[in-house]
C-alpha cells in the first residue's frame, strides 16, 4: 500500500522532507513515527491529507502523512 | 524614580511632566494607551488631523529584568482602519523609556508652522528640536546618522519617506540592539507620527532604573518565569527556526492563502520556508537566533545575509514572508528580503503592503511572481511618493478601490495576514470581531486550531471558535499591557507556572496583590473599552464581517467557505 511521508524541521535531519513508502495494511501513523525513530513526545502536529490525525489511524493508500515536531510561530 | 506622564502639544510646541492620574496607575503598554485614547481623543476625529493623539507606553514590566518584557505599545486613532489602534514592537526603547521614568507619552495638537520636529526624552522630560537634515531620509540613515556606533544607551523611534508623507501603511521603527529595526507595524501610526510633524524621537535614560517593591520576590517570581519560558519547546523551535516555520505547518493544513487569497497551498512554498531560510542564513554566515531586545530568552529573530554574506534584514516575520512569497506568488527568499529591507527602511507595514501589491497583480498592474518588480515600486514609486505609490502606500483596500478589484482581503480596511479563514475558521473569528482590523495577533487561534497547544478546536469546523478567539483575545489584551512578547502565550497556554510566575512578577514590581482573575478582567476591560470607542466612531455589527469573497468562493484543497451567521459572529461580545 502506497502512501507519502513527508517530515519537517528538524526531523529532516538525517532523515528526508518526503517519501513515497509502501506500508503494510493495518499500519498505524504511530507505528510509521516509531519506524522512523522519532519519540513520540517530540511530536507536535500530524497530518494526513492536511487535516489533524492521531497515531492510532491507520493510513489508507495514496494517503499523504505529515509530521511535524512541536513548533510555533506567530 | 516615580513614573509621570510625558506631554508634548505640537500646536503651541510646549512640553510639561503630569502626576499619572490614579485612574491610569494599573495600566501599562496597551491597556494605557487604550485607556488615555478613550479618555481624551474624539472618537469622530480625523486621524491626522489636530484632535488625534499618540500616546507612546512600555508595558508594565518594561524596564525591569523581567525576561521577554521589551515591547513598547503606541496608539492612536488609526488612519487605516477608522478605529482605536494600538500596535506594539520590541527594540529597545520600551526598557529605555520606563527606565526614564515616563509611564506614557501624549503628543497631541498639529504645528502651525510647515516645519519638521524631533523629540529628546529624558527623566526630566521633553525637548522638541526643529528638524531639517534627516527630512527625506530612511529609517536606516536616520539611526545611523544619530547613533552611529549603535550607542544601546538611546533609544530611537522613526518614520521613513512612508510616514512623512501620511501614508496610511506607514509604521513607526525602533531601534533594536544591533541598530536594526522592529516596527510597531500596523494601523498607520507613521501617518499619525507624520502629520505631527515628528521626524524622530529619541529616549536616553541618563542611568535612571525602575523601581522594584519587592525585589526578593520579583527575583524568584523571573527566575520561574524564564524556565517556563526557556523550557518550552515551542519557545526552543521559535529560537532554532524563527517564525518562518509556519509557512510548511499552514500550507499543509491548507490554510496558506495564495496568489491574492484564491488558493489555500502555495506550489513553491519549500523555497520560502523557515526551514530553506535556516539553510541559507547558516551558510552565508548570519544568525538563526538573535534577539529583538536584551532579555529576550526565547530569541525568534534572525539576521538574514545576501549571498555574498553582507547583512540583508533582520527578524523576517512568517507573516511578511508569507505576503510577498505565496500571497504574491515569489518563490525566492533573496528577493523577499530585499523587499522586507526596503519596506523597513521607508517605515511601511510590510504585511498591508505585501497583501497590497497581490490585490495589484490582481488588477495587472503587474505579474504574480514578479519580485524585481515589486522592489521597483517600492523604491521608485512608494519612496518617491508617485501617484501608484501613494495608491500602494495607503494599504490594501486603497488598492482595491483604486483598480476596480473586488477580492480585497481586509476587515475595517486593514489587510487580513497569512492565515486563511475559511480552513482556519478561528482566525475568522479573531479577524472579524477584532477591535483593531484584521490582525492576527490580537486573538491567535493558530495555537489551538493548528499547534495543539492550549488544547485541539478542529480549524475546519465552526464549533468552539467563538469561545476559542474570545478568551485568547482577552488574555492577549492582557499580556499586551505587561510590555510582555506574544510569544510567551505558548508557555502560559501550556506550562501551569508561568501564568502565576507572570502575574507575582507584576505583584512584586508595585507592591499591589492581583490575581489571575483580576489579569483576565483588566483584558476583558480593555475589549471593551476599545469597542465603545469605534461605535462612538461610527462602527457598527455590520463592521464585524469578512469580505463577501470568503463566503461564496470556496478555497482549495478543502474546499470551505467562511459559513459563520452574523448572529453567530455578534455572540462573540457577549461576556
Ligand atoms: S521572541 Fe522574538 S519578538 Fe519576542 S521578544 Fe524575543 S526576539 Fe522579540
Amino acid at each position: 500500500m502506497k502512501i507519502t511521508v513527508k517530515l519537517f524541521a528538524y526531523f529532516r535531519d538525517n532523515r528526508f522532507s518526503i517519501e513515497e513508502w509502501d506500508i503494510e495494511p493495518n499500519t498505524t501513523v504511530g507505528n510509521i513515527v516509531d519506524s522512523l525513530h522519532i519519540d513520540r513526545e517530540e511530536v507536535g502536529v500530524l497530518m494526513m491529507n492536511h487535516k489533524h490525525t492521531k497515531f492510532e489511524v491507520q493510513p489508507q493508500t495514496g494517503d499523504i502523512l505529515a509530521i511535524f515536531p512541536v513548533v510555533g510561530g506567530g | 524614580m516615580v513614573d509621570k506622564i510625558f506631554r508634548v502639544n505640537m500646536t503651541d510646541l510646549t512640553t510639561s511632566v503630569e502626576e499619572v492620574p490614579e485612574a491610569w496607575a494599573g495600566h501599562g503598554g496597551r491597556g494605557l494607551t487604550s485607556t488615555i485614547i478613550a479618555e481624551e481623543v474624539e472618537p469622530t476625529c480625523h486621524p491626522l488631523g489636530k484632535n488625534n493623539k499618540l500616546v507612546i507606553a512600555p508595558g508594565l514590566l518594561s524596564g525591569t529584568v523581567a525576561a521577554n518584557s521589551g515591547r513598547l505599545s503606541i496608539g492612536a486613532k488609526s488612519p487605516l482602519t477608522g478605529t482605536i489602534k494600538e500596535s506594539n514592537a520590541g527594540g529597545t526603547s520600551a526598557q529605555l523609556l520606563a527606565k526614564a521614568g515616563c509611564k506614557a507619552v501624549i503628543i497631541e495638537g498639529l504645528p502651525k508652522e510647515d516645519k519638521w520636529y524631533s523629540l529628546a526624552i529624558t527623566p526630566a522630560g521633553v525637548t522638541i528640536k526643529e528638524e531639517t537634515e534627516r527630512i527625506g531620509m530612511g529609517n536606516f540613515d536616520v539611526i545611523k546618522s544619530i547613533s552611529p556606533e549603535h550607542d544601546n544607551k538611546i533609544g530611537i523611534l522613526t518614520i521613513g519617506q512612508a510616514g512623512e508623507m501620511k501614508m496610511t501603511s506607514a509604521n513607526i521603527s525602533i531601534q533594536d540592539p544591533d541598530g536594526g529595526l522592529r516596527s510597531c507595524g500596523r494601523g498607520g501610526l507613521g501617518a499619525v507620527m507624520g502629520s505631527k510633524k515628528i521626524k524622530f524621537i529619541t529616549i536616553d535614560p541618563e542611568g535612571g532604573k525602575v523601581d522594584i517593591a519587592d525585589p526578593a520576590k520579583f527575583k524568584a517570581a523571573n527566575r520561574t518565569f524564564a524556565k517556563a519560558l526557556a523550557g518550552h519547546p515551542i519557545s526552543q523551535a521559535l529560537g532554532a527556526y524563527g517564525t518562518n516555520v509556519l509557512v510548511n505547518i499552514i500550507n499543509e493544513s491548507g490554510g496558506l492563502p495564495t496568489k491574492n487569497f484564491t488558493q489555500g497551498q502555495f506550489a513553491d512554498h519549500e523555497a520560502i520556508s523557515g526551514e530553506t531560510m535556516v539553510d541559507l542564513i547558516n551558510e552565508r554566515g548570519g544568525k538563526a537566533k538573535h534577539n529583538c531586545h536584551a532579555g529576550c530568552v526565547i530569541q525568534c529573530s534572525q539576521i538574514y545575509n545576501d549571498a555574498k554574506g553582507n547583512k540583508l534584514t533582520s527578524g523576517i516575520e512568517f507573516e511578511s514572508v508569507w505576503a510577498m512569497g505565496a500571497d504574491c506568488c515569489v518563490a525566492d527568499l533573496d528577493c523577499i528580503a530585499e523587499a522586507d529591507r526596503i519596506m523597513d527602511d521607508i517605515g511601511i507595514d510590510s504585511i498591508e503592503t505585501s497583501v497590497a501589491m497581490g490585490v495589484a497583480m490582481e488588477a495587472g498592474v503587474l505579474e504574480f511572481g514578479d519580485g524585481v518588480e515589486i522592489c521597483r515600486i517600492l523604491r521608485d514609486e512608494v519612496t518617491k511618493g508617485t501617484a501608484l505609490g501613494r495608491i500602494v502606500g495607503n494599504g490594501t483596500g486603497s488598492v482595491g478601490r483604486s483598480f476596480g478589484v473586488t477580492r480585497v482581503p481586509v476587515v475595517k480596511n486593514q489587510a487580513i495576514p497569512a492565515y486563511d479563514p475559511r480552513a482556519i475558521k478561528g482566525m475568522g473569528i479573531t479577524y472579524a470581531t477584532s477591535t483593531q482590523g484584521a490582525d492576527h495577533t490580537m486573538g491567535y487561534t493558530i495555537t489551538t486550531n493548528i499547534l495543539n497547544v492550549g488544547g485541539q478546536v478542529d480549524p475546519l469546523s465552526k464549533e468552539g471558535q467563538i469561545e476559542l478567539s474570545r478568551n485568547l483575545q482577552i488574555a492577549t489584551a492582557a499580556i499586551d499591557s505587561t510590555g510582555m512578547c506574544l510569544f510567551i502565550a505558548f508557555a502560559v497556554l501550556d506550562d501551569e507556572t508561568c501564568l502565576p510566575a507572570l502575574v507575582d512578577l507584576l505583584n512584586a514590581r508595585f507592591d499591589i496583590a492581583l490575581t489571575i482573575d483580576d489579569v483576565m478582567s483588566l483584558g476583558k476591560h480593555i475589549l471593551k473599552l476599545e469597542r465603545k470607542f469605534n461605535i462612538a466612531a461610527g462602527f457598527t455589527a455590520a463592521d464585524d464581517r469578512l469580505p463577501e469573497f470568503f463566503y461564496d468562493e470556496p478555497l482549495a484543497p478543502h474546499n470551505v467557505v467562511f459559513d459563520f451567521t452574523a448572529e453567530e459572529i455578534d455572540s462573540f461580545w457577549n461576556f
